[in-house]
């Protein structure tokens, strides 16, 4: 990006006198034309069917949950059924406890995202903001943390969830990831570069620590919140290793989890598995679709996955 | 605020001094990150030294045991090479086929935003789903990959996910299919970053296409270039999700990575103590990895 700066003014000189680009029809430059030609033609076929093979497995997952195994059995070859069926939602929702599981992959994703911004951004706060005792040693442990990978703590967080009696409940799915190092760091960040003046003139009109966090830094931190909330629900809903670990019990499973163990019954009824793997895909699916935008954002920016 | 203010009380020492609300405000995430991360990692560090068996009436201290027997432990040097393989061939594949589709798809027009939703669509599916529909998609029976293959005259299409050669690398390919929209999204942020002017001038330069790649896209992309391959190595180093519901490890231990044998000895076997010790090990692999990677970026960027 440096060398930006640099370049500049030497791309200005080098219009100027404008050289001619018009020696280009000699024989073996009009070959090579060619050349690139096709091949920016087979590039483009190569790419474009490569989105096909992206799209391809997801259509196929939809055309079976709405067909019968039967069908499915008596020609697999078709990529498309004959006849549209409902069979594969039925037998989800009659197999599994399907609408409980929507439930609680709602509320845990739901619920740890929203508690997970809140604290993440008053902690924010305090650090870009505010002064108090132990404040860099307290960013320093958080950009420690950040480092350690989630299966490091994740035996020993089992266990205080089992001693606080935790297991099978959404307080074990939600408290222990209502906090995120990452989501901290990026916050203070984005905080540290809101202009000063704001706090000052809120400070000055008599407003308090608390009023100047809620009133004048989340207001102007939205864009950032709302990506942040995109992508961090997305991750939670997508969950598996977590969930898979403090829920055993069906009733208290999310999406995930429960779809892979039942995948791996034998004699699997594939329409119920496809329509249910279809169904825990469409919130997120028509929220990408809608909000493509803030998806981009917040890979660029956070390489949250 | 004020109501919390020590010094309306009885008058004490310091009646000036006003309580810091700064502690309020970091109070919900220092006490979650001291409870289920830090002390946590403390407590992993310290099993790891016991033979701690949930169940068991007691759990000895057995200092490095835990360790020993891993170095000794063939099916985890098994699930270190299925790691190290997936994890290497994911980030090349990954990291490579992202650099070309984006480059493909730099200019925006409908038909290259399409090609790009399309390509970035499978990062909101969770791995499980991505892993569910391929393990069925390439099933014998009901799959259509062989199907098709089938139709084409194979008369003995591979039975990709239950051969012991063939399993992993299939779950590379799914993995590398799942990933690939993601690398394409940031290096395509970094494209657009690149200041038009230096393209004007190479061309005036006389740069073709491949020159001016090579010469203005690359260097520029430099750190997205790096941000996406540690990502996509670190992830690759836990992979669980993908191989859980593909294959489950198997066929005999083929798609067994480490993550997966960590879980087998914490959560089926409840050997915690042997768990704690494993992902130790893994800790410390993505930290070398990591920090090898991050020293290579640096010393070409003093070139």
């Amino acid at each position: 990006m440096a060398t930006s700066e640099l370049s500049s003014p030497r791309a200005a000189a080098d219009r100027r006198p404008g050289r001619p680009p018009a020696f280009r029809s000699g024989g073996p430059r009009r070959v090579a034309r060619i050349a690139g030609r096709l091949g920016a033609g087979v590039s483009w076929l190569v790419v474009v069917l490569g989105a096909a093979a992206i799209v391809l497995p997801f259509l196929w997952m939809l055309g079976v949950g709405f067909r019968t195994s039967g069908d499915l059995y008596a020609d697999p070859a078709r990529l498309w059924p004959d006849q549209w069926t409902l069979h594969g939602v039925r037998a989800v929702l009659d197999q599994l406890p399907f609408t409980r599981l929507i439930v609680n992959t709602f509320v845990f994703a739901g619920g740890t995202t929203i508690l997970l911004l809140l604290f993440d951004s008053m902690t924010a706060f305090a650090l870009a903001r505010l002064r108090f005792r132990g404040q860099n040693a307290l960013f320093v442990l958080i950009l420690a943390t950040l480092m350690v990978p989630f299966q490091v703590t994740l035996v020993p967080v089992f266990l205080t969830i089992y001693h606080f009696g935790w297991l099978n409940s959404y307080q074990g799915l939600i408290i222990p990831r209502a906090t995120s190092a990452l989501g901290i760091f990026l916050l203070r960040q984005f905080f540290r570069q809101l202009p000063r003046e704001l706090d000052e003139a809120a400070r000055i009109d008599g407003a308090n620590d608390f009023t100047v966090y809620w009133r004048i830094i989340l207001p102007n931190a939205k864009p950032i919140l709302a990506t942040l909330f995109i992508i961090q629900f997305a991750a939670l809903w997508n969950d598996f290793l977590w969930p898979l670990v403090i829920s055993s019990q069906t009733q208290m499973q999310t999406l995930p989890a429960a779809l892979t163990l039942f995948s791996s019954q034998s004699g699997v009824d594939h329409s119920a598995l496809m329509a249910g793997a279809a169904i825990s895909l469409t919130p997120l699916a028509i929220a990408f679709l809608l909000l493509q935008r803030y998806f981009v954002q917040g890979v660029a920016t956070t390489g949250i996955k | 605020m004020t109501s919390l203010n020590p010094s309306s009380g009885a008058p004490r020492r310091r009646p000036r001094r006003r309580f810091n609300s700064a502690y309020l405000f970091v109070a919900p995430s220092v006490v979650l990150i001291a409870v289920f991360i830090a002390e946590p990692i403390l407590q992993s560090a310290w099993m790891s030294l016991h033979d701690w068996t949930i169940g068991s009436a007691d759990n000895p201290f057995t200092g490095l045991a835990n360790y020993r027997s891993l170095w000794q432990d063939s099916r985890f040097w098994n699930a270190l090479r299925v790691t190290a393989i997936y994890t290497a061939a994911v980030t090349v594949g990954q990291v490579g086929l992202g650099l070309a589709i984006a480059s493909r798809l730099r200019r925006t027009t409908w038909y290259s935003s399409l090609l790009r939703t399309a390509y970035f669509f499978p990062f909101v599916a969770s791995l499980v789903v991505v892993g569910i529909v391929w393990k069925f998609l390439l099933d014998p029976q009901v799959g259509l990959i062989d199907a098709w293959l089938g139709d084409l005259g194979v008369s003995n299409p591979p039975q990709w996910l239950q051969s012991t050669s063939l399993a992993l690398p299939t779950v590379i390919v799914v993995g590398i299919w799942k990933n690939v929209g993601f690398t394409m999204i940031v290096l395509l942020a970094g494209m657009q970053q690149v200041p038009a002017d230096l393209y004007e001038a190479a061309m005036l330069d006389g740069a073709g296409p491949w020159r001016r790649f090579t010469a203005v896209t690359l260097p520029a992309l430099r750190p997205a270039l790096l941000f996406t391959t540690l990502i996509a190595t670190i992830t690759g180093l836990q992979l669980f999700d993908l191989v859980f519901a593909m294959t489950g490890g198997g066929p005999v231990f083929s798609t067994e990575s480490v993550v997966m044998y960590l879980y087998q000895k914490g959560f089926v076997e409840f050997q915690m103590g042997y768990a704690s010790a494993i992902a130790w090990v893994l800790f410390i692999i993505i930290l070398a990895v990591s920090a090898v990677q991050l020293r290579v970026a640096r010393n070409r960027d003093g070139d």
